[in-house]
């Protein structure tokens, strides 16, 4: 069947109208008409206002992303809402971490400053949630960045739909996203129930526990809204990476953990006083079956005592990026166990954690044991490590332990911050038996 | 309706032609296909090495992450997209790529999505073109 023309069934304002007929200029225009053809996509009949937006279509992937970005410059691009921008191909406070070409540098730096031209601001960070002044409760804005729409959703229940690149753009243009998916209330009730209560006190505190779980709900639930009960007593940074990995596992941009999170006070109010649409119970059987898949070396999952024979080459953190409280968490336990030289050991994070860490010294004594710490850009996504891939690269994040195999080619080892710190001390994998189920 | 015309809704209309990639499992373009040359690179996908350069890509969903749009415009940009995307689940953000893609460079892989009975006949190999009205027809 041949679609309905969106043009002719999504209802428009007059501004909206104003826009398409380009009286706000080209650039308004190309981004109307590439939201009422989205609009047409999703079967919205209307767009909503919105309030703020975060682009993920900084990051160079070649040059078609720098068509369309010079396209929306030439055209008199001005973003209508507070924008900010997610990680770019380069760390522009550190030029000399990158690894790439020539080339590759100067069309990075040219996408970057094409965002810079139309207002955004240049946060330049996968977690804005913790930069800049966050998005109130209920808040009608269009995020792209996987993670981030995860968070903005759940932890501040904020409002946007799973947006990719470019449309995020064009909601920031012109104010305006098409209604549907989790911008309305009847599609944010959660869906299927995973019941953590029965897992054992001391996996429940493991601190690997809320990325293998996100892992495992990504993989399980695909992209209907999981509901976790049992994690009342989850942080920020949990629920951060807990996001991270269900994102990644899966096509998940909601969750609600009763008690933790502003839509599930209850599991009643959580399921949006339906019943659920099925009910999983996770066993440690089912946790330990998703470590293993979060580790692409046969037997990293195994604890094997304290010493393990297997060589670290990378360790990577901040994915999604560091914040003063994990940097925090990290600094006392890289001074009692710095990395051994022949690992090279990197931190992702963005400016303000950055700014935290230089006032109080913290960043010369990273430096000083030989810690880089990158802002800007992250190492999955740009030519950052220095070590040829093919190696083991371990990692606390669910996030990069998904992405570095295909990305940037080195196999991976996922473990607690504690265990990444003291790898990298030994050259070797080690485990912490205590920790493991 | 012949034996061979699947009717498709349109997500973004195209036409193309050429034989069926078919993927039982859903991928992720971004850091699952190389624009460079249409090959699929996710180690974790049963059919990593395939190319989906001018195929009818069959394929029940997108997944992850949000930068699949770039990677799909990107291979139209270079030459190395697929002739068509035949989805079973609505998926916004490989239809964003091609819509992008229509209006940057005035082509793009058409994008339908078919009733799940349709998508499961649609047979590995087979050659298959979509038209404009998201008319799926296969040879033979």
């Amino acid at each position: 069947m041949a679609a309905p023309d969106p043009f002719e069934t999504v209802e428009l304002t007059d501004l909206d109208r104003a826009m398409l007929s380009g009286d706000h200029g080209e650039a308004a225009a190309v981004a109307m008409r590439i939201l009422v053809a989205m609009a047409g996509v999703y079967g919205a009949d209307r767009l909503l206002d919105i309030e703020g937006a975060h682009i993920d279509g900084c990051l160079y992937h070649g040059d078609s992303g720098v068509d369309f970005a010079e396209l929306l410059v030439a055209g008199g691009a001005r973003v209508r809402v507070p924008t900010t921008l997610n990680v770019g191909g380069l760390d522009l406070l550190h030029p000399e971490e990158f690894a790439g070409t020539a080339e590759r540098r100067v069309k990075a730096l040219r996408l970057m400053e094409c965002y810079e031209a139309m207002g955004c601001r240049t946060i330049w960070t996968c977690a804005p949630y913790q930069t800049t002044p966050r998005p109130a409760f209920g808040q009608q804005i269009a995020w792209a960045e996987s993670n981030a729409i995860v968070f903005a959703n759940s932890v501040l229940g904020a409002r946007t739909h799973r947006y990719g690149d470019f449309i995020d753009i064009c909601a920031a243009i012109t104010g305006r996203a098409p209604a549907v998916g989790f911008h309305l209330a009847e599609n944010r009730r959660g869906q299927v129930v995973f019941d953590l209560r029965s897992l054992p006190h001391a996996l429940r505190a493991a601190p690997w526990l809320l990325p293998a779980i996100g892992y495992l709900v990504g993989e399980r639930c695909a992209n209907r809204v999981p509901v976790l009960l049992g994690l009342e007593d989850a942080d920020e940074d949990g629920l951060k990476a807990l996001g991270a990995a269900a994102a990644s596992a899966g096509a998940v941009a909601l969750f609600h953990a009763v008690g933790s999170t502003p839509e599930a006070p209850t599991l009643e109010a959580a399921l949006g006083g339906r019943d659920a649409e099925e009910w999983i119970e996770v066993a440690a059987a089912d946790l330990r079956a998703g470590l293993r898949r979060l580790s692409t070396v046969r037997d990293a999952a195994a604890p094997d005592g304290v010493a393990g024979s297997l060589r670290i080459d990378v360790v990577a953190l901040g994915s999604p990026h560091f914040s003063p409280r994990e940097f925090a968490e990290l600094l006392p336990i890289i001074e009692r166990h710095p990395p051994a030289e022949s690992v090279e050991f990197v931190v992702c994070t963005n400016r303000v954690s950055l700014a935290h860490l230089e006032r109080g010294g913290d960043l010369e004594r990273l430096r000083g044991h030989g810690v880089r710490v990158v802002v800007d850009t992250c190492v999955v996504v740009a030519p950052i490590l220095r070590t040829p891939s093919g190696g083991v690269l371990m990692t606390n994040s669910g996030k990069f332990a998904h992405y570095a195999p295909g990305n940037v080619g080195f196999d991976v080892v996922f473990g607690s911050l504690s265990e990444c710190v003291q790898s990298a001390h030994a050259g070797r994998l080690r485990r912490d038996p205590a920790l493991w189920p | 309706m012949n034996d061979g015309e699947l009717r498709g809704g349109v997500l973004v209309a195209g036409s193309g032609a050429g034989p069926v990639l078919r993927l039982e499992e859903p991928l992720s373009f971004w850091g699952g296909v190389d624009p460079a040359t249409g090959r699929i690179i996710d180690r974790r996908h049963p059919r990593c090495g395939a190319s989906v350069s001018g195929r009818v890509l069959v394929l029940p969903y997108g997944r992850g992450s949000s930068s699949s749009s770039s990677v799909l415009l990107e291979a139209v940009r270079v030459g190395t997209a697929p002739a068509a995307i035949v989805l079973r689940e609505l998926d916004g953000i490989l239809a964003l790529g091609a819509a992008v893609a229509r209006e940057l460079y005035e082509r793009s892989p058409a994008v339908v999505l078919l009733a799940p009975a349709d998508w499961s006949a649609v047979r590995e190999g087979a050659e298959a073109s979509v038209d404009v009205s998201g008319c799926l027809r296969i040879a033979g």
